[in-house]
């Protein structure tokens, strides 16, 4: 008996919920938005998803082969990588932009780095910006939702950002879906990329997130309670031509972007002031970006840019030590 | 008793492990019988270790003087046993190394040295108590085993002012403190008024975690006409760390590098309240301490007073066996716990639980890549950054690590316990503090 007994340091037990667990629970979070883009766009939608999930994995597996590294696909991130990416693609993409997306995502933004929890960049947004700025069209093709079973043709529309952006520059004034459709907005009935559609499916994953302590308040509550401030004073100071801030809520990617995106706690900063911080800059970059930018959406940027400053953040933010002011004194 | 109506205190930081209580929590305290051997090890104390003063052959009474201090910092040794003593010589410590030990073959009497003189108390000057306490050999019981004259002597510009008791119980699975406030009430409170009489103060607390509420009613009714205080705490581990209880209790926080009378705080364990109580009125030495035998591995978990120097073995023959095969033997608790090389090391004073893993009741992890979730951070009692701490030790970065703190870790594994990459962070973080402090040693 006594030489197959374990030695080792305290502590003896593990909480049990290790990376693997906490990548799924952010899938399951997503799923009902998830659900609801194929709902509302149908089959393409599927096949979006489909594409970019599969493919992030498949070329996950073959990077670590290519480096003769372990198979890291059970601990989920790319699986979660895929999923993010699709949700933040046009529902009509075709299958070699989400195939080429998931490639970026993997090789560019995660493995060339050395894999999870060394890349600088949330891999699913360095992926939809490449994509972004490399096929500007297709990238910015979006259709009017057709329900499943609805009979619709997929039409091509514009996103109520993308036509809020056009109306301020042509005529300087909104356009009238800026005061009104909210209920279509909170549902998800409108133009977007997949994850960017439905607010209360969204606000229900992101909930699930905080109640089983996946993520913390701190960046959902700084970015989101950021941009309504921000924009809040902008539409009080001219309602003409800025969005009522409830619009810049609902519409865009602000939702996904900050429960599920400027979460990821590889590129974000570790310690909850450090968070604060990181969740007010997404924010502030958001709206100075949907109001004053050249793209109507700001989310993608605002996060990637705040990655970028994460190092600085986390530099200097610590969090205040038991008995070390004392000491000093 | 609604304990949501009274205010639980706690502390930022720490998190909840499941709590293992209820394999042992009902069991009354039992008296476990005398073992073929006792085992009785010199270094049993943080100290320098006892110095042997009987020869192989000696006859000895429970309470005999086998071994005495060495210096103030160091505890004496009394024989837990009448009986006599047959080899002096290195045994399997729990610390894992074969260290000097008297070993006792009991001769079944168990008959107390017969020049044991119990005093009463209010006899006593607080210099005299604070000798009986010393002479007994009395340590903090909760498993840090410092010489407890040691805490009961601040140097004369340190003003303490509250005397805390130490009933939390934090580690999960062990329940020998909570059976003691359930079935030693009389004798804690008794060890309290004296500590309070040797420190000279008034203000005295227990502080008990609320999964405990028979024990925080039971103390709070007769606690009362004493004068002496019961606070409810919030269930939250490390509840119980010297650091986190004066935090929560007092709401101040004990300078980095200093000890708990540079707030004027002395904190002692409820056991170690109960030891001076028989210390002083019965003239006993520390000989014998209540451990939870406990985990999924026993048959029949128990809360054992058991003869300091009992093998494990025995104590875990007293339990029904072994349920299963054993893979992991752990002394004390599973977040602060020692693993035991075998079962025929003994029970020592700072052993307040004997825990038992199969194998099955320990997944294997593979550590991965740290994925910055920050967990570990927010679980972290003093609010260090165990990650970077780890990152520096894995690349021997010392003077990093203590820039980052390392030397304030206390060591609890809130950090490991809930890291979902699995690291060995606080095991890292030993390491860069020991080689911190090598590092000031030599300079
Ligand atoms: S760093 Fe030290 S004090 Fe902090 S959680 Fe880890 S073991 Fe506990
Ligand atoms: S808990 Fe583990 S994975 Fe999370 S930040 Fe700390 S070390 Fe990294």
């Amino acid at each position: 008996m006594e030489n197959r007994l374990y030695l080792s340091s305290s502590p003896h037990i593990h909480s049990g919920e290790t990376t693997d667990k906490v990548m799924r629970k952010v899938i399951y979070a997503l799923l009902p938005a998830t659900a609801l883009s194929i709902y509302f766009f149908g089959l393409p939608a599927l096949s979006v998803l489909l594409i970019c999930t599969l493919g992030c994995m498949g070329f996950e597996a073959l990077s670590c082969k290519l480096m003769s590294k372990p198979l890291a696909l059970a601990d989920g991130s790319a699986a979660l990588t895929g999923v993010l990416l699709a949700l933040n693609m046009p529902p009509t993409s075709s299958w070699w932009l989400a195939l080429f997306g998931a490639a970026i995502a993997i090789f560019i933004g995660k493995q060339v780095y050395g894999g999870l929890g060394y890349n600088p960049f949330n891999p699913a947004l360095v992926a939809r910006v490449v994509l972004l700025i490399s096929f500007p069209v297709q990238m910015t093709s979006w259709t009017a939702p057709a329900p499943l079973g609805s009979g619709l043709d997929a039409i091509t529309a514009a996103t109520p950002l993308g036509e809020m952006k056009t109306a301020v520059m042509l005529t300087g004034k909104l356009p009238e879906l800026a005061h009104s459709g909210f209920l279509n907005y909170f549902t998800g009935n409108m133009a977007g990329s997949l994850g960017e559609v439905s607010a209360i499916a969204l606000l229900l994953g992101g909930l699930y997130l905080l109640f089983k302590k996946v993520i913390s308040w701190h960046i959902p509550v700084a970015f989101i309670g950021t941009v309504l401030v921000i924009g809040a004073i902008f539409w009080a100071v001219s309602p003409e031509i800025y969005p009522n801030p409830l619009f810049h809520l609902l519409t865009g990617g602000l939702l996904l972007g900050a429960f599920f995106m400027a979460t990821d706690m590889v590129t974000s900063p570790v310690t909850d002031k450090g968070m604060l911080i990181f969740g007010f800059g997404c924010g502030l970059l958001t709206v100075l970006i949907r109001l004053f930018g050249g793209y109507p959406e700001g989310v993608s940027f605002a996060i990637l840019l705040m990655n970028a400053a994460t190092p600085l953040i986390d530099r200097f933010c610590h969090p205040k030590i038991y008995g070390q002011t004392e000491a000093k004194a | 008793m609604n304990l949501k109506a009274m205010n639980l205190k706690t502390f930022k930081g720490g998190l909840h492990p499941p709590d293992g209580k209820e394999f042992s929590a009902t069991k009354a305290i039992e008296v476990c019988p005398l073992p073929e051997e006792i085992i009785i090890p010199l270094a049993q104390h943080i100290g320098a270790p006892a110095e042997v003063c009987v020869e192989v052959g000696a006859k000895v009474k429970k309470g005999t003087l086998i071994a005495t201090a060495r210096g103030f910092v160091s505890a004496p040794i009394h024989a837990s046993t009448s009986g006599e003593v047959i080899a002096i010589e290195p045994r399997l410590h729990p610390m894992g190394k074969a260290l000097p030990a008297i070993v006792i073959k009991p001769d079944g009497e168990d008959a107390w040295d017969e020049n044991l003189k119990g005093a009463n108390p209010d006899d006593l000057s607080g210099d005299e108590l604070k000798a009986c306490i010393q002479a007994a050999g009395i340590v903090g019981m909760g498993g840090a085993t410092f010489p407890t004259h040691v805490k009961l002597s601040p140097p004369a510009d340190k003003q303490i002012d509250t005397l805390i008791l130490n009933g939390v119980e934090c580690e999960p699975y062990l329940t020998a403190d909570h059976r003691m406030m359930l079935e030693a009430t009389e004798q804690i409170l008794d060890g309290i008024a004296i500590l309070r009489k040797v420190l000279g103060i008034e203000r005295a607390v227990i502080g008990i975690e609320a999964n405990k509420p028979d024990a925080i009613e039971k103390m709070t009714k007769e606690a009362a006409a004493r004068n002496i205080e019961v606070q409810a705490l919030e269930v939250k581990y490390p509840q119980g760390a010297e650091k986190q209880l004066i935090d929560a209790i007092t709401g101040r926080q004990v300078p980095s590098g200093t000890l708990p009378m540079e707030v004027g705080v002395v904190v002692q364990n409820v056991g170690t309240a109960a030891a001076i109580s028989d210390a002083v009125r019965l003239g006993r030495p520390l000989v014998e301490r209540v451990v939870t035998i406990t985990g999924p591995g026993i048959k029949e978990p128990k809360n054992l007073l058991v003869r300091i120097g009992t093998p494990l073995q025995f104590l875990v023959d007293q339990c029904e066996g072994l349920n299963g095969e054993p893979a992991k033997i752990i002394m004390g608790g599973p977040m602060m716990g020692q693993t035991q090389l075998s079962l025929e090391t003994p029970a020592i004073r700072g052993t307040s639980g004997l825990l038992i893993f199969r194998k099955e009741d320990l997944p294997r992890y593979e550590a991965g890549p740290c994925i910055r979730c920050g967990r570990c951070i927010g679980a972290c009692p003093i609010h260090l950054q165990p990650t970077a701490i780890a990152t520096y030790a894995r690349l021997d970065l010392f003077d990093e690590a203590e820039e980052y703190h390392a030397l304030d870790c206390i060591e609890c594994g809130c950090c490991t316990y809930t890291c979902p990459a699995t690291l060995p962070l606080v095991q890292s973080i030993r390491y860069a503090k020991a080689a911190i402090l090598a590092k000031k040693r030599t300079i």
